[in-house]
């Protein structure tokens, strides 16, 4: 599994330390209410609303450049539409990569 | 260019606004988490570019689209690539952003926008058989677009002119003799050597003299007739 780090967002920032603690900032606070979200979605097996916020999480894959988690969000979502939770436990263990990486902040 | 920003994702919206923040000539006027409150947003001012992300909660981006012609430029942003077909079925999508979107790609938009903006004015300026109904100024490299029905008047100003639109004037080195030239006369009249109207706005006109939002603008002699004509006296 891959690991989450900053690549893009130090490109993005390119120097600027103001945005870059900004932007952790917003992470910070964004990413725990996705991931509840998701895990409720799951545990009620609303697939829709798990489609839904899979496909938002995706983006902070991309965010933290985990390229082969957001491979594996993009087949949970298509998985999802058809009722399948078959990707659910790698993909939990992608998020639980992204807590614990910023909980370092 | 001014644009907004429509995405439920405030690290999307953050990532935008950072990207813009990297081109001068860009300004964000504004950040919405849904279509909804874009809208209202849109109908009272003017924009350039919309950043859309297809999954909007509420009104979704497509719903969106449909709401509007193309009285502004969409980009779309989204990570969802099988919507790149689709996007370009909509006339006023020019251009289309997976995420994460990179400095390199967000500039060559971007550009890409500027172009057809500059190129649109081009040929209403080559094209005098071309009327719409809104006219572009430059003002410090940024074309700023207005409608018609925004103008209230024109005033000279030296080497300049005043455009009083509703809520701003906006000073353009340029000669009242060249607007006049790209305005429409069934709705602009020149009344005075220093003075453009929007003879819809007139409130009320009294001696020589109109009354359009709070100012009050002299009529010269020799316009009085003409503008007497326009008028549709009782």
């Amino acid at each position: 599994m891959d690991i989450p780090n900053l690549h893009y967002i130090n490109e993005l920032s390119a120097g600027d330390l103001y945005f870059k603690q900004k932007f952790i900032a917003i992470l910070v606070e964004e990413f725990p209410k996705e991931k509840i979200t998701y895990e409720t979605a799951i545990r009620a097996l609303d697939y829709k609303g798990a489609v839904q916020i899979v496909h938002k999480l995706k983006h902070k894959f991309n965010i933290l450049s985990m390229t082969s988690s957001y491979i594996l969000a993009v087949e949970h979502e298509e998985a999802l539409k058809v009722e399948s939770i078959k990707f659910h436990v790698p993909f939990g263990r992608a998020l639980l990569a992204i807590e614990e990486f910023l909980k370092s902040f | 260019m001014n644009c907004i920003i429509i995405d439920d994702e405030k690290a999307a919206r953050a990532i935008l606004a950072q990207l813009c923040s990297k081109i001068p000539a860009m300004e964000v006027l504004g950040e919405f988490d849904g279509a909804m409150e874009a809208i209202k947003f849109l109908n009272n001012n003017i924009i350039d570019i919309v950043f859309l992300d297809i999954h909007t909660p509420g009104l979704s981006g497509v719903d969106f689209l449909q709401t509007f012609t193309n009285n502004f430029k969409i980009v779309m942003t989204t990570s969802d690539t099988n919507f790149a077909i689709k996007a370009y079925e909509y006339e006023a999508i020019v251009d289309y952003l997976v995420k994460p979107i990179t400095f390199k790609r967000f500039e060559k938009s971007i550009r890409k926008i500027e172009k057809s903006l500059v190129s649109a004015v081009a040929q209403t300026n080559n094209d005098t058989e071309v009327t719409t109904d809104t006219i572009y100024i430059n003002i410090d490299r940024r074309l700023i677009k207005l409608k018609f029905d925004q103008i209230l008047f024109i005033e000279a100003d030296g080497d300049y002119i005043l455009v009083a639109a509703i809520g701003k004037v906006h000073r353009v080195h340029t000669t009242l003799k060249k607007i006049k030239e790209k305005l429409v006369d069934t709705i602009f009249l020149q009344i005075h050597r220093s003075f453009v109207i929007n003879i819809t706005k007139i409130i009320d006109i009294q001696d020589n003299s109109v009354l359009i939002d709070k100012k009050v603008i002299p009529i010269s002699r020799s316009s009085r007739p003409n503008l007497m004509k326009r008028l549709n006296l009782v």
